[in-house]
């Protein structure tokens, strides 16, 4: 893995996407290079940054330097997105990562995005990483695509007919709406 | 007691209304995860349950093994479940619990079932959690699969059995070179994504086969890519490709340009910027090449997103580094982004600036960045601080305003990093150029007047000592100084009064002044000020016994202590209090390097406990020892230098030999360091038969075989040569190595009776004028070269023809002349133009030398050289230019 992400002509890598709080709690992190092998130097690694970005307004995905790093981060109510590259690393490619990501969060929580809403939904959030970043490859950056992955997962194979239909109306619904959003 | 209880609980509940984890406890979710043995199960509940595990994990919580083992266990059990949502929590919740090998075997079937199924959605996930956790027995047994998937017409599982093929590469890459060609076929997908994880994959596949990249390339680039991304990779490739082909094409255009710039023109940003990025960075890339790249990235200077802007800036800067000229068209774009609301392209933004300004623009941008100063953090001001030096050093005129703005700066708010950067800054122009001197001590004096870091405190006062007497009205810096003996700590307080006496040993009409000082810090409350006062009273007397003449005083203010500090650590640590008093010559100045004497240092223990107390076990040492025992050496005398050992054979040979040179002033030895590699031989009476006939004043005197050389247990033999006495000589020698074979029967490992003569060709051996220097650094170089003789100086220039940058052209002449570098001059900042490189050593006959190289590089590549050698005796100075001369 290590050398994953060493090499300059390999792939764009993604060192770890964090999402955290106004206070700079973790909601959801995931790290995917070994650069933080410790929870405490994750931890540490978080807090710096919080305080480096906080002042900033990130309405847009804003972008800095850190540590060796180019992180691009996004702030909405009471989240923190961030995404983190190496410094060698394509920052449009590693802004398209937050985008997808960020976007996709906002079709899965139907655009009620804050902490609470994230919270309760917590599995989507998962799902959603999961479907984004493959141990640091880039697996899917379309907003669309991820959260419809995501979506299917609540068309409920086992349910009976009749719950089916309403959930599969839902993921109709949703996917209606994921559409007229990125239009 | 019950107060501050309830209002806690009260905070809880505001918390609790928008946290559903609130007081979420890891026994509590795990005996929830019971649910999952559950016969009638709850897809819900079981769904929730896993989502609370996932939680604590991610909050930073561990299980540990036996827990962890539960937990995979009854997840297993959620197999049964034939609900999607579950089952791609079970998916996620295995890769979190990464299983053991023993505890994969239990999942492998389901998840092969699943790998099989008809949902897709099952048969990516299955895939990319199976490869995963799987190891490479069971990865043979799914092959079949992961091939198939790879062509599936799903991107989704397309996708996933790509991306696990890439991780795969890295511990199994034998099994996934075998799928070359079903990846190829999904570089052709349709899908984006597929796209870029099949040119991922095969990309890295090949990657060690230039030819195949290549090719890749070439097709590639006709335009069959859709994705941005696998664009984004070709065009990294194709720069790869570039890079290894520019050595064969001197002429013409340069392969693959047209295809980096037709992608500028791409519909993606992203594509856009890699194409610009790739093109600044082709090696000895001319203007006429660089000039679409700048355009379309000034276009982004303006762009209403910052990730642009800033991905923009970065390029722009690096350019500005070795093309100035090519960023200029930026600057009024470039001065717009000083006001940026994010201060990391304001920052990129002003530095740019500073290294693309001309002399008549520098005032204006001063004025600019002193607004801006006050509202960025200190990283960034450092960034600024080392940008306006450079400034300054390439318009010295402008030193006034650029002083003026670091002295402002160093009487504002800042940590100690920072006012480092900005004092090393004031040190340095004070050093390039003479005008800005007396200013520039003046701010220095008033700095430590309020200064609250010691270390910058006692270097300024160690900096005034040396610089401050050579003004023109040193008494002024007097005040400064001796307030500090009032005001500050004892560190400082102790190097204020070296300064004071340096300024007392150097100035005659301030020296009564000087004394009354240092008297009345005969009372000071710190046993280091008296002691040091006491010395420098003794010293600068005349009349005390301590030193004898006033050369002496200066020698021993400003002297530099000449020998390594570890060295005399060890020396200190070693030394027995006797009658005898500690004799600092008695220190060895060889610096030893320190990974080989690490290396050796277990084999060495033995020696190095009952070892005269004579300094570090260094290999010297070792060789001095070895060569001692030989009677034949005996009479050679002090040995003044012994090689690093060089290879004689290829790696893997039957018989690997290297050879140390050890030189001594009359003689030069060969020692021969052989290891016989086959193990059905043994050789005997080894000897290397040396052929001097290119090295005509060099003559044999001595040789010594080796009795015996079972195998893989080294053996040394020895030839000895007589050369003129103190003489540089050189010359080049061939080596045979001749022996008698006996086979060994490698069952008894009884060598047969008879032996057959026989020879081995080594590699040929030379004798080079860095073999007669000694590396030996100095601590303050600059002290030291204006200690020495300037009559013994010699300058001379030489082109040093083309090369591939700085860095080679000055470690060549490093190693060709073997000296120390010093003040880690070495080492050549990427991209510059012109560099100054100190070296000292210790040439043969114990006469000390300073080398002094200003290199400078034209666009052409052509390296041009200034050589200034000064050294104890004018006869060795002319010989190092003799070295460069014919090096």
């Amino acid at each position: 893995m290590a050398n994953f992400f060493s090499s300059r002509d390999s792939c764009p890598a993604v060192k770890n996407i964090l999402l955290l709080d106004s206070e700079g709690k973790r909601v959801v992190v995931k790290y995917y290079s070994d650069e933080w092998p410790t929870n405490s130097a994750k931890l540490a690694f978080e807090k710096s940054l919080f305080t480096k970005t906080l002042k900033s307004n990130a309405r847009v995905e804003e972008i800095t330097m850190f540590d060796d790093n180019i992180v691009i981060y996004k702030f909405v109510q009471d989240l923190h997105f961030y995404v983190t590259g190496g410094d060698e690393d394509n920052e449009l490619i590693l802004a398209s990562v937050l985008q997808g990501f960020f976007d996709a969060v906002a079709l899965l929580l139907r655009n009620t995005v804050d902490k609470r809403e994230a919270l309760e939904n917590l599995d989507l959030i998962y799902l959603c990483l999961d479907e984004i970043v493959d141990q640091g490859m880039i697996l899917e950056t379309d907003t669309s695509v991820i959260a419809g992955k995501v979506a299917i997962q609540s068309l409920d194979a086992g349910a009976p007919l009749s719950e089916q239909t309403i959930s599969q109306a839902l993921a109709t619904a949703r996917e209606h709406l994921a559409r007229t959003l990125l239009k | 007691m019950a107060q501050p209880l309830v209002k806690k609980d009260d905070d809880r509940d505001d918390e609790a209304e928008y946290s559903p984890f609130l007081g979420i406890e890891k026994g509590a979710v795990l005996q929830e995860a019971r649910a999952f043995n559950d016969p009638q199960l709850d897809a819900r509940r079981c769904s929730q349950v896993i989502t609370k595990l996932l939680y604590l994990l991610n909050q930073g919580e561990t299980f540990t093994k036996i827990e962890a083992t539960e937990v995979f266990f009854s997840v297993t059990k959620l197999f049964q479940s034939r609900d999607i949502g579950l089952r791609r929590m079970v998916y996620l919740m295995i890769k979190e619990l990464s299983p053991s090998a023993d505890e994969v075997i239990i999942v492998t079937s389901s998840l092969m079932k699943d790998m099989n199924s008809k949902t897709d959605m099952y048969r990516a996930n299955a895939i990319r959690v199976l490869c995963r956790i799987t190891d490479g027995t069971l990865l043979t047994q799914i092959e079949r699969y992961l091939k198939q998937a790879i062509v599936d017409k799903n991107p989704v599982i397309a996708s996933a059995a790509l991306v696990s093929g890439i991780h795969l590469l890295q511990t199994n890459p034998e099994i996934v070179k075998r799928w070359s060609n079903e990846v190829q076929e999904a570089v052709q997908s349709r899908a984006a994504l597929v796209q870029f994880h099949a040119l991922a994959l095969l990309h890295q596949i090949r990657q060690n086969d230039r030819l195949a990249v290549s090719k890749l390339v070439t097709s590639l680039t006709r335009g069959s890519v859709r994705s941005p991304l696998a664009q984004c990779l070709l065009i990294r490739y194709t720069s790869q490709v570039i890079r290894e082909s520019a050595s064969n094409t001197q002429t013409g255009d340069r392969p693959f340009y047209d295809f980096l710039e037709s992608c500028l023109r791409h519909k993606a940003e992203m594509v856009i910027f890699e194409a610009a990025r790739a093109i600044t960075e082709l090696n000895g890339v001319t203007t006429r090449e660089l000039t679409p790249a700048i355009t379309v990235l000034q276009l982004f200077l303006s762009s209403s997103k910052p990730v642009l802007r800033f991905a923009a800036v970065r390029t722009l800067n690096k350019v500005a580094m070795t093309h100035p000229m090519a960023v200029t068209n930026c600057n009024i774009d470039m001065e717009s982004l000083i006001s940026d609301q994010n201060r990391s392209i304001a920052t990129l933004a002003i530095t740019t600036l500073l290294k693309t300004g001309n002399e008549s623009s520098v005032d204006r941008l001063m004025k600019q960045i002193t607004n801006f100063m006050s509202d960025i953090a200190d990283e960034f001001k450092i960034v600024v601080v080392d940008a306006i030096r450079s400034l300054c050093l390439k318009f010295p005129l402008k030193y006034r305003s650029l002083m003026n703005f670091l002295s402002n700066i160093l009487r504002e708010e800042g940590g100690f990093e920072y006012k480092k950067a900005i004092v090393d800054s004031i040190v340095i122009l004070i050093r390039d150029i003479p005008d800005a001197k007396e200013s520039g001590l003046l701010h220095l004096c008033e700095f430590i007047e309020d200064c609250e870091f010691s270390y910058l405190s006692t270097q300024i006062l160690h900096f005034l000592g040396i610089e401050g007497p050579k003004t023109s009205d040193p008494s002024k810096y007097i005040r400064y100084i001796y307030n500090r003996v009032h005001l500050e700590n004892a560190t400082v307080r102790a190097s204020a009064v070296s300064t004071l006496a340096k300024f007392g040993a150097m100035v005659d009409s301030l020296k009564p002044r000087i004394f009354v000082l240092l008297r009345r810090c005969l009372y000071d409350s710190d046993d280091e000020v008296r002691d040091r006062a006491t010395l420098y009273l003794n010293t600068l007397d005349g009349e005390g016994a301590v030193v004898e003449s006033d050369k002496d005083v200066k020698e021993f203010l400003f002297g530099s202590l000449d020998v390594p500090l570890v060295n005399l650590e060890t020396s200190l640590k070693n030394y027995v209090p006797s009658e005898e008093s500690f004799d600092i010559h008695s220190v060895p100045k060889e610096i030893k390097t320190q990974p080989l004497a690490e290396k050796k240092a277990p084999g060495k223990k033995p020696t190095g406990l009952d070892a005269p107390p004579s300094g570090p076990t260094s290999t010297v040492d070792a060789y001095e020892r070895l060569l001692s025992s030989v009677p034949e050496f005996a009479s050679f005398g002090r040995l003044f230098k012994s090689s690093a050992p060089v290879e004689l054979t290829e790696a893997e040979t039957e018989y690997a030999v290297n050879v140390v040179k050890h030189i001594f002033d009359r003689h030069v030895v060969f020692q021969y360091n052989c290891t016989n590699t086959i193990p059905e031989q043994l050789l005997e009476n080894v000897t290397v038969i040396v052929d001097a006939s290119d090295a005509e004043e060099f003559s044999e005197v001595a040789s010594k075989p080796l009795r015996s050389l079972p195998y893989d247990s080294p053996g040394q033999t020895f030839v000895a040569f007589e050369k003129p006495e103190g003489v540089p000589a050189v010359g080049k020698f061939s080596n045979m190595l001749r022996f008698i074979v006996r086979e060994v029967d490698p069952t008894t490992g009884e060598p047969e009776d008879d032996g057959v003569e026989d020879e081995y060709q080594l590699e040929d051996l030379e004798v080079v004028s860095a073999d007669y220097v000694l590396k030996v650094g100095v601590s303050n170089f600059r002290n030291a070269w204006e200690s020495m003789d300037p009559d013994n100086e010699k300058i001379d220039e030489y082109g040093l023809g083309l090369r591939e940058n700085l860095t080679e052209a000055v470690n060549a002449v490093i190693n060709l002349l073997g000296m120390q570098p010093c003040e880690g001059t070495e080492v050549v900042p990427s991209n510059s133009r012109s560099h100054t490189c100190l070296l000292s050593g210790v040439y043969i006959g114990d006469v000390r030398v300073l080398v002094r190289l200003q290199f400078g590089i034209d666009s052409q590549k052509e390296v041009a050289m200034k050589l200034a050698v000064r050294s104890e005796d004018i006869a060795v100075s002319e010989a190092i230019h003799d070295i460069v001369a014919s090096g």
